[in-house]
């Protein structure tokens, strides 16, 4: 297209806008400083802090088992991974072996809730680009899920189901029937979502070339989950560090090279085929025994330091936890998957528009609380 | 790479004084500050610069004096035998008497990891140098640092408190921190 130059009066300048800390495309109480110059952005700064709750510092004051009640207020859509991330933690310090049970039931809980949390994100990506149908189909699908967790353990979304040593209860007499209904369910609904949104002409032009992120910065800035996936940079602690019941089953690491807006939402519609053939190895196999080993009731963990890593659905979540041998942690760092990938949206998001900015953050899937820890 | 391997690599860009007689120091050119420092502050109060353990860790842990920090960490990451190019977890800890950071790093090529521990006896005014130049993850995650720890990182280009509000006196992850309010104590 041949620009023409029109001679006019107006003066260009640069200006501040701010987006949020009540906006609807923030999913939380996040503020964007804006720099914009006419709607061509300049810089983007994220202002945190609204509901800091200092997690890291109420758990230098609780014991063992209370922290893992902490951990599912901070990504609230990964809560049971947050669970058992600390509880991992708590039974590698104390070299305590699970029961297989124990991690077969972890692995499935743990993939149901990565596709509760996808199947949300999938409904606000696709409100967020303007299109408010998927929202409802999203939480359709999610709302299944949350009903067999609510049976499993009586909590919808923050579970608590794990306790270092195994799990609070056994899983309910409905669970496998209620799950294979779900995989039967699910599987007629991802292909109604590609129908919905993922061949949309529209939404292609949303997001396509929108947000690149090349591979090099991916890692520089931390990236993980299916940010990092996108951008080509194989990073799923699932298979590389496998956790639980995750070194008995086989999947794909879904993995794009694009770097765009659309190629992470690629990778997230891929992760949920992936986490449905997770659960369909496992639910046929839970072994037989018991729910729980028996811990001390009050837990001490050795001199030493312990770190963690496990993959919620949003990415790398590590816990790091400095002990001095007493019944607290002496210092508990939680490094969190959103933390990170917020701290590159002001990279891929200078010199585009204030749509892209939307349609960007949509699929860098942040969760603030996991952000204001 | 195995520690042990790691471990030996390391140590042969910052030779010890003592040791450096008869270890053979191969890679001298690329030893920017880092060698010449220890070479021309030859005395018995530098034993060792680098600390190594593995102790109470399933990592190798790496103590590292606040002036080797930031050549420690660019040969860290530039070296096509280390390349440790993933940051992963960066966090403040008060020990006490001393103040540090914990860099837990990741090779995505090798697949193998470290920690790097730096302590600085300074409360009143901790310094360290900022790694944002290395891993540009460092940005954020320093800022946090300095908003919980008050550690000031030289050359960072945004230090300023991030969570909490710039009037906010005093620094909340410190153990000496008190506030009769907002913090319950059982």
């Amino acid at each position: 297209m041949e620009e023409t130059i029109v001679e006019t009066n107006f003066k260009s300048e640069e200006y501040f806008i701010n987006m949020g800390p009540q906006h609807p495309a923030t999913h939380g109480v996040l503020r964007l400083l804006l720099t914009i110059d006419g709607e061509i952005i300049k810089k983007v700064e994220p202002d945190l802090g609204y509901i800091h709750r200092s997690i890291e510092k109420m758990c230098e004051r609780d014991s063992y088992q209370q922290i893992v009640h902490l951990t599912d207020r901070m990504d609230y859509l990964s809560s049971n991974i947050n669970n058992e991330a600390v509880c991992l933690a708590v039974e590698n310090a104390l070299q305590l072996e699970v029961p297989d049970r124990v991690k077969v039931i972890r692995t499935i809980i743990g993939e149901l809730t990565r596709i509760s949390s996808h199947c949300l994100w999938w409904g606000v990506m696709g409100m967020d680009v303007g299109a408010l149908t998927t929202y409802f189909y999203g939480f359709r699908d999610r709302e299944m899920i949350n009903d067999i967790f609510e049976e499993t353990c009586g909590a919808r979304l923050t579970m608590n189901y794990n306790v270092p040593g195994g799990l609070m209860f056994d899983i309910h007499p409905n669970f496998i029937k209620r799950v294979k209904d779900f995989i039967v369910h699910f599987k007629t609904k991802i292909p109604e979502y590609d129908r919905l949104l993922t061949g949309n002409v529209i939404f292609h032009k949303r997001t396509k070339g929108v947000g690149v992120l090349t591979k090099e910065d991916a890692i520089s800035f931390g990236a993980s989950g299916p940010v990092g996936r996108a951008s080509g940079y194989s990073c799923d602690v699932r298979k590389h560090r496998p956790y639980s019941a995750l070194d008995k089953v086989t999947f794909n690491e879904a993995i794009k090279t694009d770097g765009d807006t659309f190629a992470r939402y690629e990778v997230r519609i891929q992760e949920m085929w992936e986490s449905l053939s997770i659960i369909e190895q496992l639910i046929d196999n839970i072994p037989e025994g018991e729910y729980r080993v028996a811990t001390n009731a009050v837990i001490k963990l050795p001199k030493g330091e312990f770190y963690q890593r496990v993959e919620t659905a949003r990415g790398e979540l590590g816990v790091y936890i400095i002990s001095t041998g007493t019944k607290n942690p002496y210092r508990l760092k939680f490094r969190s998957p959103g933390f990170s990938n917020l701290s590159l949206l002001n990279h891929i998001a200078v010199g585009g528009k204030i749509g892209d900015l939307v349609a960007t953050m949509a699929t860098l899937d942040l969760v603030i609380p996991d952000i204001d820890r | 790479m195995t520690n042990q391997s790691l471990q030996e690599l390391i140590g042969s860009w910052f030779p010890n004084p003592e040791a450096e007689k008869d270890s053979d120091v191969v890679d001298v050119a690329e030893n920017e500050e880092g060698s010449e420092d220890i070479s021309t502050t030859q005395e018995p109060i530098n034993p060792s610069l680098l600390v190594f353990s593995e102790e109470g860790s399933q990592f190798l842990n790496i103590i590292v004096q606040p002036e080797q920090l930031h050549s420690l960490m660019a040969q860290l990451k530039s070296n096509p035998d280390s390349q440790f190019d993933y940051l992963f977890c960066l966090s403040g800890v008060d020990w006490g008497a001393e103040l540090g950071v914990v860099y837990h790093l990741e090779s995505t090529t090798h697949r193998h990891s470290i920690v790097v521990k730096v302590k600085t006896p300074d409360r009143e005014n901790p310094t360290l140098d900022s790694v944002y130049d290395i891993w540009m993850t460092a940005e954020f995650l320093e800022r946090e640092v300095y908003d919980f720890f008050g550690i000031t990182f030289n050359n960072h280009p945004n230090l300023k408190r991030l969570f909490l509000t710039d009037e906010w006196e005093g620094f909340p992850l410190r153990k000496d921190y008190v506030d009769e309010i907002n913090m319950v104590i059982k």
